[in-house]
């Protein structure tokens, strides 16, 4: 079984309204797995599903390949997005206590508390209240509490919001080596720089229904239009450019260069090679620039749901 | 996994360390006392006001049955006119001027007249009236030649001595102390339920502004968050309660200690009928009498029921309480949805006070003693009357089964509504949620 988790036709009505309709996801072990979406597309509807807050109308989910459990909280750990701690109650008692609700012993959470304390150098802060400390801060126990119980599968809503870049630099090293040490991330988030940079895995929701997963390679794959960007140097570039625009379908580029060049998005037909492009272009100027454009997760994500 | 009593006792060690509550509980009962004190100490100031008034009596045989008192002073004035005793009436700053014209004693009752710089006190007022009437009356006795001593050896006081079919003897104390038996009891719970429904009701509100709710149900089910919330706060309440009774024993034998008698003094109404009751007995020995009465209360069945219904009862209230919390975001949108859930716990506090005194087992009482929302209050309060065991177990029954509708209902209202932000729900929007 190579999949930790999977959705199987999952459904589900709030009264009239359809929040998700027929999804199925495969959540890879030890992938990092972005869900994806504009906002009440019904993400948070199927995450909640997922950590059995909400039960699904119809469908299965299954983690490791049984059907979810009550007892499977522990194996689950969940940063929602609207999330917080209760204000009046110490920073240590507190942790004692959601680590216990996870199902951990006093003395084990314990233990696991002051390793993560000490990691992110936060030891300090056991004895105080969430009111007197910081957004960023409280964020950061946030995240040990989602994460001490060692859970095989960790959701993460927006994991980002509410932090400054450094802060936010060290979660994602965080994530990053949780999913090393062999656990496995769903990430639901509108960033799409952090689903380019952390997600191996994508699917997205659009209006309760699933319309694109699969691997992020493979969908960039199949989303590139065989279309090259190119910076050229010519005397003449008004003529080159006609020149061109008689073979090839050509729009306007845009990128930085040090050099008066022309820049251009050549598209070839689905029989051109960038071989032949390259050929037919140095032959008439000196080519500087030349590279294959790969759609990046944000056209996809904008795209597809245009598409659709 | 059973995280109940993790929830359970965090929700009461928070509450109990609260500096709020702590204040409260140790605050309230100095409050109460120093409350009680002033009332009595400025019940004890009016009574000091000595008051001066003025009788013109023109028959000349009337005045004299106006007796001088501590605080009531009567001035005869003669040989007068009207208007010269009242100009001398408001000279001397006198409370007013009672004028007795000269007519016979048939028609004299209606031309007397009190005159006075604001108007009179009733107390004042009636009491001018009576010793007039009783004083007219017996003359007029006297004039058609009745023997007044004769009236006064024929006087009979009764002292109904009661007894119920089976044998069982009671009086007007044993009727009393039940009322204050239960009178206390039902009153206990409505005040338990007030106090701590809306603390309940508080706690789910901090839940859901401070986000954690989410967090935390992702790790337990929500019925059982809301039934350790329930359960937490009502320990924290009976801790809070225990302790009031426990400063309210030791000021009460460290004030009897001190001042002795002037306790009676300042008397709650209960405790004036029971001294009223009290010395309205000739019998010679009262505390002995007092605890005959307390023998022949149906004890066991008081206790036992009070638990039961003070348990459901409460339980009932403090999970609708808990659907409130989740339904709304802030306190000041719980006001539409509190009303329906005062509403009958205030109707069965009245049904209790009036219908229960008056007859504790007539339809009304009986009726109200059965709907499952005023059965707690109600019930409590007739039991120690004697309410036939099968009434009491059904009325349980109903409660019990209305109970865990209530509770079925306040969770799926909660479950729902502790994810819901925004929007203040309408009663058909929570209607919805229950289908969810």
């Amino acid at each position: 079984m190579n999949n930790l988790l999977e959705t199987k036709e999952v459904s589900k009505y709030f009264g009239e309204f359809q929040a998700l309709d027929a999804v199925s996801i495969q959540v890879p072990k030890h992938s990092i797995f972005g869900l994806l979406g504009p906002n009440g597309a019904g993400k948070t509807t199927l995450i909640r599903i997922i950590n059995q807050i909400t039960m699904p109308d119809t469908g299965l989910v299954l983690l490791d390949g049984e059907p979810l459990q009550p007892n499977d909280v522990k194996y689950i750990g969940y940063l929602p997005e609207e999330r917080g701690l209760y204000k009046s109650m110490k920073v240590g008692e507190q942790a004692l206590y959601l680590a216990q609700l996870k199902g951990l012993s006093y003395s084990e959470a314990k233990k696991r508390l002051k390793y993560w304390f000490d990691k992110l150098e936060i030891g300090h802060w056991w004895d105080k209240k969430i009111e007197e400390l910081s957004k960023g801060m409280a964020q950061k126990i946030q995240f040990v509490v989602t994460v001490m119980h060692q859970p095989k599968l960790l959701i993460f809503d927006e994991p980002f919001s509410g932090f400054d870049p450094i802060n936010a630099n060290l979660i994602k090293d965080e994530i990053l080596q949780l999913r090393d040490e062999g656990a496995t991330v769903i990430f639901s988030t509108h960033r799409m720089e952090s689903v380019e940079e952390l997600c191996d895995h994508i699917a997205l929701i659009h209006e309760s229904k699933k319309i694109l997963d699969g691997k992020l390679i493979d969908i960039k794959r199949t989303y590139k239009t065989n279309t090259f960007e190119v910076g050229l140097v010519s005397d003449d570039k008004m003529a080159l450019k006609q020149l061109i625009e008689a073979k090839f379908k050509v729009t306007p580029a845009d990128f930085k260069s040090i050099n008066d060049d022309l820049k251009l998005n050549i598209a070839l037909d689905a029989n051109g090679t960038p071989n032949d492009l390259l050929a037919f272009l140095s032959a008439q100027s000196q080519v500087l620039h030349f590279k294959e454009l790969i759609p990046n997760a944000s056209d996809i994500f904008i795209q597809t749901i245009q598409n659709n | 996994m059973n995280h109940l009593p993790l929830i359970i006792k965090r929700e009461y060690l928070t509450k109990v360390r609260n500096k709020s509550f702590i204040i409260m509980t140790f605050l309230s009962p100095i409050i109460m006392i120093a409350l009680f004190s002033l009332i009595g100490y400025l019940t004890s100031i009016n009574n000091e006001t000595v008051r001066t008034i003025y009788v013109l009596d023109e028959t000349g045989f009337l005045s004299e049955s106006f007796k001088s008192t501590e605080q009531t002073i009567y001035t005869k004035v003669t040989e007068v006119d009207l208007e010269t005793a009242k100009i001398l009436a408001n000279q001397e700053n006198a409370y007013g001027l009672l004028h007795i014209p000269n007519q016979p004693i048939e028609t004299v009752s209606s031309v007397v007249k009190f005159y006075s710089e604001e108007s009179p006190s009733l107390s004042i007022i009636s009491s001018l009236e009576s010793t007039l009437e009783n004083k007219l009356s017996e003359l007029k006795l006297q004039n058609n030649g009745v023997d007044l001593a004769l009236i006064e050896a024929s006087k009979t006081r009764i002292d109904m001595n009661q007894e119920s079919f089976e044998g069982v003897k009671t009086s007007k104390v044993g009727s009393v102390m039940k009322l204050i038996f239960g009178g206390a009891a039902g009153y206990l719970l409505f005040m338990f339920i007030i106090i701590y429904g809306n603390m309940i009701m508080r706690s789910v509100i901090e839940e859901k502004t401070s986000r954690i709710i989410e967090v935390i149900i992702s790790s337990v089910k929500p019925i059982q968050l809301m039934l350790g919330k329930i359960i937490g706060t009502s320990l924290a309440g009976i801790t809070q309660f225990a302790i009031w009774i426990v400063l309210g024993l030791v000021f009460f034998i460290a004030s009897m200690s001190i001042f002795g008698v002037e306790m009676s003094q300042t008397q709650a109404p209960q405790q004036a009928l029971v001294s009223e009751a009290l010395s309205n007995t000739d019998s010679p020995d009262k505390i002995q009498m007092i605890f005959n009465e307390f023998s022949t209360l149906p004890l066991g069945n008081l206790v036992i029921a009070f638990i039961l219904f003070f348990i459901c009862g409460y339980l009932l209230y403090s999970s609708l309480y808990a659907a409130i919390g989740a339904a709304v975001d802030n306190e000041t949108d719980t006001q539409q949805f509190m009303l329906p859930v005062i509403m009958p716990l205030i109707l069965a506090v009245y049904v209790g006070m009036f219908t229960v005194i008056e007859d504790p087992h007539g339809t009304i009482s009986t009726v109200f003693s059965f709907i499952p929302f005023t059965s707690p209050v109600v019930m409590l309060m007739r039991i120690p009357f004697g309410v036939p065991i099968w009434q009491q177990i059904i009325s349980l029954l109903i409660l019990v089964g209305t109970f865990l509708g209530i509770v079925w209902f306040a969770a799926k209202i909660y479950r729902v509504g502790i994810l819901m932000y925004g929007k203040k729900p309408t009663y058909k929007e929570l209607f919805k949620w229950l289908k969810y």
